[in-house]
């Protein structure tokens, strides 16, 4: 049991997790008072003492799942051998033949499925997804295949889809025929949470069957994954997107939470001459309580000049957000998006309450596109130092985003330093990792020198120093 | 050390008794609390039942709750002691006729009878049984922090001219945070951490039927369904539990059978709280109904 602990552990750190010491003695203090045999107990045991932060927690599950898969913790799995595979694999036919007997069809596993989801009975539905990822999944042994592909086989095998549409058929013969549209709705979002189920009790199988046949440290090593705030945007995933976005809003509010606090205790304003004479007074004219005025409080304006090119789309589209988000930070915030035409689109954001549905608009209706839609960001510059470099002022903070890929088109890097000279800040952020600028058609090196910082900003992370660096300047 | 609890499923169904419904993650955290004798740092979003856990715990183990409510500029006068100036100064005046020597007078205004107790001290202090909840802790300053992490670890406080007071039980400590801030490492260090995210359907289901007892079966899992389909949508602020509870109290006085749509449009504002997201679910759930 120590061994698997330790074990565990020290994946948990290989994905990324800081587990200190302590934690890790709590951690085996903690096993001892808690029933093994109970998965989901031993489950909150581990990680009510290892994971300190929700974010990190779908990595602990990814690695918990995977250590203790097999049927108690603490199996041996270093030796996944061809009988007990075969062992594993009539296992599941018997599994699978105590319902229907002998050899199922593709239709009565699908029967069967149907009852076990109509009554939702988890034990059922976790034999007959062993049962349908042993017929139909195909796996052999030592076989170098993700378990993506296992599952996608069984998944197009058992027809989803297919399966939703009987069982709200079913549902509707039994009586409950909904009355409108929003019954209609709420019973179709039913079944569909059940078929979530299914197809997560598929994918666990078909990871305990590859943790079987691989040994636990290959299997944890193909699952790892970056930590929400390390996941680069530009490589994101579509659901690994959807998490960075729904991270951002209490990000921002947690900033916005920090800074206050830090700009209220800073300043404190210049010396009050004037007060402080009158209060030295009740000291017999020492200036025993030295008063001060109120700060000003600064105002920043923002100005946000992104590209919205192909090439680093998603990450455009993410810092507007972000920077969306922050707006209740800052008095004033203004955006442009480019390709090789301009557009300011803060008009989009101030209609429409809903940041994602803003974007939308942005990437389909701000007019971006001069000659042939590649980037040109020297003739984006131009237009947008001639249409508004009197708007930026000594309170504007200038922030662009992009690549400074010029597909080879003149840079017209004066137009940044013209505009660098009016501005409080000029910042650059840069989507793509360092060792990548000035290589290709990249230009960052011609636009660097007039700006304040060129920062990296590949990841939550970076994107997080990088507010709290200006916010605080 | 007497412990509290003697399983989980203790856990769960005492917590059941004061109507409060854990799950295994919740009643496994607890448990584990009680015997490792350690803090609970319960995190999750707003209104989801974290102070509620604590409360439940003091009416389900009888003891005493001692709550310290966190916010910006707390310190050590209102969270641990303070010592009675204004008593302090008077025992001074009243000895000024007797010679006393100063060294006598010291030692006698920083005495017990002169200590104001404050949250954490009258925790430590206690005889009876008592849960201290350290709410919304993610308000104080980061360095604020560290007036706690004693407590948390110890169960003591040092005061300079007593000495270290160490506190005669290990009370059940629960500490909540709306995540507004990443709260320090040694403080996490020092609490097992608790999520509680939104209830599934089910569990939903039950907390309502417990809360609003009136209510019957089918329409408390109508409404567990309708708050289920309107947190997927993306929305500003998700309804919270105590507003689903909310909702279906209207739901009763209102002499609902049966949710309609018309009835969710009228009624939405019990959950929702932000203009936009009010808009944004009525355009989903309720216009549909006007097609058919």
């Amino acid at each position: 049991m120590l061994d698997v602990l330790q074990g565990f552990v020290h994946e948990l750190r290989g994905a990324g997790l800081p587990v200190s010491m302590t934690e890790n003695l709590d951690a085996m203090r903690a096993v001892e008072h808690v029933d093994l045999a109970d998965r989901d107990v031993f489950k909150a045991a581990l990680g009510a003492t290892l994971v300190k932060h929700h974010r990190h927690w779908r990595a602990f599950e990814t690695v918990f799942d995977v250590y203790f898969s097999l049927h108690s913790p603490g199996v041996d799995a270093d030796d996944p051998n061809a009988e007990e595979w075969a062992e594993l694999a009539g296992q599941t036919s018997e599994a699978a033949g105590a319902g229907g007997g002998g050899e199922v069809t593709r239709e009565e596993l699908a029967e069967m499925l149907l009852n076990a989801l109509m009554t939702m009975d988890r034990d059922e539905l976790r034999r007959l997804a062993a049962a349908a990822v042993g017929a139909f999944a195909g796996m052999e042994p030592g076989r170098p295949v993700g378990g993506t592909y296992y599952l996608y086989r069984t998944l197009r095998q058992l027809d989803l889809d297919d399966l939703a549409a009987r069982l709200i058929g079913r549902a509707q013969e039994e009586g409950d025929v909904p009355a409108d549209a929003l019954a209609a709705r709420l019973q179709g979002e039913e079944y569909g949470g059940r078929l979530k189920v299914l197809r997560e009790l598929i994918e666990a199988e078909i990871r305990r069957r590859l943790v079987a046949d691989r040994g636990v440290e290959a299997m944890a090593r193909t699952l790892r994954k970056p930590l929400p705030e390390d996941v680069d945007f530009m490589h994101a995933s579509r659901e690994e997107m959807l998490a960075l976005q729904r991270a951002i809003y209490p990000l921002t509010r947690a900033l916005a939470a920090r800074l206050a606090q830090r700009r209220r205790r800073r300043h404190r304003g210049h010396l009050d001459f004037r007060r402080t004479v009158r209060a030295s007074l009740s000291y017999g004219g020492v200036p025993a309580e030295p008063k001060f005025r109120h700060p000003h409080p600064s105002r920043p304006e923002i100005m946000v000049v992104a590209d919205i090119s192909g090439s680093v789309a998603s990450f455009a589209r993410f810092t507007l957000q972000f920077v969306y988000a922050m707006a209740s930070q800052f008095s004033k915030v203004r955006s442009w998006v480019f390709i090789d035409g301009i557009d300011e689109v803060t008009r989009f954001f101030t209609e429409s309450d809903d940041v994602t549905e803003a974007v939308h608009r942005v990437n389909t209706e701000a007019d971006v596109v001069w000659v042939d839609g590649h980037s040109d960001y020297g003739h984006a510059f131009e237009v947008f130092e001639n249409r508004h470099h009197l708007e930026v002022t000594n309170k504007t903070s200038l922030i662009f985003l992009g690549d400074a890929r010029n597909n080879y088109h003149a840079s017209q890097a004066w137009t940044l330093r013209a505009l660098g000279e009016r501005a409080r800040h000029l910042y650059w952020l840069n989507p793509e990792p360092r060792g990548y600028w000035d290589t290709g058609d990249s230009i960052m090196a011609e636009y660097a020198p007039y700006c304040d910082g060129v920062y990296e900003c590949r990841n939550l992370r970076q994107l997080e120093r990088f507010v709290t660096t200006v916010a605080e300047g | 050390m007497a412990t509290r609890f003697e399983s989980v499923d203790e856990v769960i169904a005492r917590l059941r008794d004061v109507d409060y419904l854990a799950d295994a993650t919740i009643g496994g955290v607890v448990y584990l609390a009680d015997r490792l004798e350690k803090p609970v740092l319960v995190e999750g979003p707003a209104g989801v039942g974290k102070t509620e856990l604590a409360k439940a715990l003091s009416r389900a183990t009888d003891a005493r709750l001692i709550r310290l409510q966190c916010y910006e500029g707390l310190d050590e006068a209102k969270a641990l002691y303070e010592w009675n100036y204004k008593k302090q100064l008077l025992r001074i005046q009243a000895d000024r006729e007797h010679e006393t020597s100063w060294s006598d007078v010291e030692a006698d205004i920083f005495a017990e009878p002169f200590l104001l107790t404050r949250p954490l001290l009258e925790a430590i202090r206690a005889d009876d049984p008592v849960v201290l909840l350290i709410d919304e802790v993610d308000r104080v300053e980061i360095e604020t922090e560290a007036l706690l992490l004693e407590v948390l670890s110890d169960f003591q406080v040092s005061i300079p001219e007593l000495g270290t007071i160490v506190g005669k039980q290990r009370p059940l400590v629960v500490l909540t945070s709306n995540n507004t801030r990443e709260l320090s490492e040694a403080l996490k260090r020092r609490c097992l951490y608790l999520h509680v995210d939104y209830p599934d359907l089910e569990r939903e289901k039950d907390i309502v039927r417990v809360r609003v007892p009136e209510i019957d079966d089918e329409l408390a899992g109508q409404v567990a369904r309708v708050v289920r389909s309107i947190r997927d949508l993306e929305l500003k602020k998700a309804p919270s539990i105590s507003e689903t509870i909310d909702w279906a109290r209207t739901l009763l006085y209102l002499g609902t059978s049966e949710i309609s749509p018309e009835v969710i449009g009228e009624t939405l504002h019990v959950l929702l709280k932000y203009q936009s997201d009010i808009a944004k679910a009525r355009k989903e759930l309720v216009p549909a109904s006007d097609a058919t």
